[in-house]
């Protein structure tokens, strides 16, 4: 009977401590009393996923940031900047009100972030209604800078179709496919890399004979593999995280004998490691690889595995660029970041020539123009790695169709482009 | 009425400081987080009128809560309707209608059959969410519209703390009066003895019918008010893991109790938020916060309130008031009663 009561003590106690906690951080640091007033430090929001399904890609997201800050002594512009993390668990509701928390009660100067599709449509209203510059280094939805473009978000990552409308050409004519099945898991982001890839293979003349789209937590594939004709030149999927280790896996044993090819995140390095020698031999398209040879790239990787132990992976990348805009274009406006508008002008307008990735140019719809890479899984001294084969420089998220054009069709979705 | 008299003039001023509380400066980051306690407490409360007062745990709570908030997204989005009392009229109703059916399935069975049968039945409505592309967005969610002015003042964040909290009132007040009434009373007697009651002639399947739907009923009210909080809906309203965080409430605040699970929900929600922002392991301090109330103190929080501090008070109370009587009895007539 009385731990009852030693329970809701206890409880009583942590709702107190919390509560004083949280309001005894002030809205900004008091440093002690110096006779030079300081440079105001630069707030960042870090709204990434810590916790749940997405906690593996997020803590590459915050290892990218950290990293950039690292080189540049906590320092943007000359202002000392203070990073408040805010774990967005991966889903849109808690994003919503962390992103609250981050604007409302921190304060922020700017966000970077968060992770999946489905977070980043919950945010843009309310970022955009309060005028919150913010970075989307990783989401990827078509639209978002498309035919609904948001005028406090910069996206500094990709489309999701930037890297496949490149790729569906390749498979028709460097890789020789004539036919060939998809299978991607049943959400927007497996849409638009599917539409992406279909839409250019078949007008370069391939055959899309069937298209396969297992639900989100699928774990057993093998329903959908032996739905697969037997006479396809290859199969094209999208899957990321622990969907894409167990379908790469899957696919080696069921033993179907035909090449695999996929959306580049399905074998990003922070699962090609554990998805194994299945992996070995599939080709992918992506904006980055962490075996891409050039001198930002190989001391990037250097500079990543000396300060965590572990190679980078695309989310890392992702989110050390997104950085990167911010502080460029913080060093444009000399530090000034009280006008948000001219903040995100400024961010749209950064043309990086040395970031990991290669060239990075925003186009005027806030999307980056950059090089699409076609790479090969392989094995490199017992280690597998995404080694580039092939360079498509200078993509827009539009591939070679006019922007007015390619703007008057529907979003890629599970229906269109129709397979013909 | 005189037993209430204490308890409703607590309610009263509680209500008084929180409806005060933005004005007298409570940072609008709080103010957004209050607001969620309040939306999400109706609909705990409302899984209260079914777990602590019929006895009956169900796991399809967060589907009529997200048919409820869908409902509301649709209706703003699709059919440009700007009147809150349609919206939310039309939410509770479709997350009845979908009750409706529902309960015919799984109130063929009982304890931990009903249990996954309403797992399974949020499963599917989850799963129609995400596929059902062209009505709800998929995984993407429907975006896009905005809050109403409510009746002659802007939606402001403070003007739709006080809607919500005006909104928990108004459905706790008709949850309580429910069950205080004949037919709640018939409810906890189904949750104490159900053969006794069916010998006594209660089909005691159309009452949980009956409770179910009302339940679903606030729930989707609930639902409705939260699509609005957010200006989204997304499959994540109507997922488990939401039915679970309700149930949740409901027994760290103390089930049956109704007021329980308003204090459930605000202490979910707090130390969700608070601690997530001192450490990544905040899921762990909370897991271990909830097992320890299972453990010890099982009736939740207020449960414990009402069983032990409560009839102390009264024991106490009554004890002295015998002694004043056996007091006033001696002086009067020492030796009659022997």
């Amino acid at each position: 009977m009385r731990k009852g009561k030693w329970i809701a003590l206890l409880l009583a106690a942590m709702l107190l401590l919390t509560a004083c906690s949280t309001a005894g951080k002030p809205a900004g640091t008091q440093t002690p009393g110096q006779t030079v007033a300081p440079p105001t430090p630069f707030k960042l929001g870090l709204l990434i996923p810590l916790t749940g399904v997405f906690a593996a890609p997020g803590k590459y997201m915050q290892e990218g940031v950290q990293l950039l800050l690292q080189e540049s002594d906590n320092k943007f512009a000359g202002r000392p900047v203070e990073v408040v993390t805010a774990d967005s668990q991966g889903n849109p509701q808690a994003a919503l009100t962390q992103a609250r928390k981050l604007v409302e009660q921190d304060k922020v100067d700017a966000i970077i972030g968060p992770l999946s599709a489905a977070e980043g449509n919950a945010l843009v209203q309310y970022l955009d209604g309060q005028q919150m510059p913010t970075v989307y280094p990783i989401v990827s939805s078509d639209d978002l800078t498309q035919r609904t473009i948001p005028k406090y978000i910069v996206r500094t990552g990709w489309t999701s179709s930037q890297t496949t409308m490149p790729f569906g050409e390749y498979a028709y004519k460097t890789l020789g496919y004539k036919k060939v099945a998809t299978i991607s898991y049943d959400f927007s982001f497996g849409w638009e890399s599917v539409g992406g890839f279909v839409q250019t293979f078949q007008e370069a003349g391939g055959k899309v004979v069937k298209e396969l789209w297992p639900p989100l937590n699928e774990t057993n594939y093998q329903p959908y593999l032996s739905q697969i004709p037997k006479d396809v030149d290859a199969v094209f999927v999208s899957f990321s995280g622990s969907a894409a280790i167990q379908f790469v896996q899957q696919y080696k044993q069921f033993g179907l004998g035909k090449p695999l090819i996929a959306q580049g995140n399905t074998v990003d390095e922070s699962t090609l490691q554990a998805t194994g020698p299945s992996a070995v031999g599939v080709v992918t398209p992506l904006h980055y690889s962490a075996a891409l040879d050039n001198p930002a790239n190989k001391k990037f990787v250097a500079d990543y595995e000396k300060a965590f132990g572990h190679g980078p992976a695309y989310y890392a990348e992702g989110s050390y660029v997104g950085a990167m805009v911010l502080k460029k274009a913080l060093e444009s406006l000399n530090g000034k970041s009280d006008d948000h508008a001219a903040l995100v002008k400024a961010m749209k307008a950064v043309n990086l020539t040395d970031a990991p990735r290669g060239p990075v140019k925003m186009d005027e719809y806030g999307n980056p123009i950059q090089n699409v890479y076609i790479r090969k899984v392989e094995d490199v001294g017992g280690k597998l790695q995404n080694t580039v084969i092939y360079t498509y420089p200078n993509v827009s998220q539009f591939w070679s169709y006019d922007p007015k054009t390619f703007l008057a069709h529907p979003v890629f979705s599970r229906s269109y482009p129709t397979v013909k | 009425m005189r037993r209430y008299g204490l308890r409703l003039s607590l309610v009263l001023a509680g209500v008084a400081i929180l409806a005060a509380l933005p004005t007298l400066g409570l940072p609008p980051y709080y103010v957004s987080l209050f607001t969620q306690v309040f939306i999400l407490g109706i609909a705990a409360a409302a899984l209260d009128l079914l777990v602590g007062q019929t006895g009956v745990v169900s796991f399809a709570h967060a589907s009529f809560f997200g048919v409820g908030a869908y409902t509301v997204a649709i209706l703003c989005t699709r059919y440009n309707v700007s009147s809150y009392v349609i919206t939310l009229l039309a939410a509770a109703a479709m997350a009845t209608a979908v009750a409706a059916l529902f309960g015919l399935v799984a109130l063929r069975a009982e304890g931990v059959g009903f249990l996954i049968i309403t797992l399974a039945l949020n499963q599917i409505v989850w799963g129609l969410a995400y596929q059902w592309v062209a009505v709800t967005g998929g995984e993407n969610g429907i975006t896009g519209f905005f809050r109403p002015p409510i009746g002659p003042f802007a939606a402001s964040n403070v003007n739709y703390y006080l809607y919500a909290l005006a909104a928990m009132l108004v459905s706790v007040a008709v949850m309580w009066v429910i069950s205080h009434s004949p037919f709640g009373l018939v409810l906890l007697g189904i949750r104490e003895r159900p053969r006794r009651m069916r010998a006594l002639g209660y089909n005691i399947w159309s009452y949980q019918y009956a409770a179910f739907l009302l339940a679903a009923l606030f729930a989707g009210l609930a639902g409705g008010l939260f699509a609005y909080y957010n200006a989204f809906a997304s499959p994540a309203d109507l997922a488990l893991p939401l039915s679970t965080q309700m149930l949740i409430m409901v027994i760290l605040g103390g089930a049956g109790t109704l007021f329980g699970p308003l204090l459930g929900a605000a202490i979910l929600i707090f130390l969700s938020n608070t601690f997530s922002s001192l450490t990544e392991r905040w899921p762990t301090i909370l897991g271990i916060v909830y097992v320890a109330i299972v453990m010890y103190a099982p009736e939740g929080l207020l449960g414990i309130a009402q069983k032990r501090l409560l009839p102390s008070l009264n024991t106490w109370l009554r004890l002295r008031q015998r002694r004043e009587v056996s007091a006033a009895k001696q002086s009067e007539s020492p030796g009659d009663a022997a």
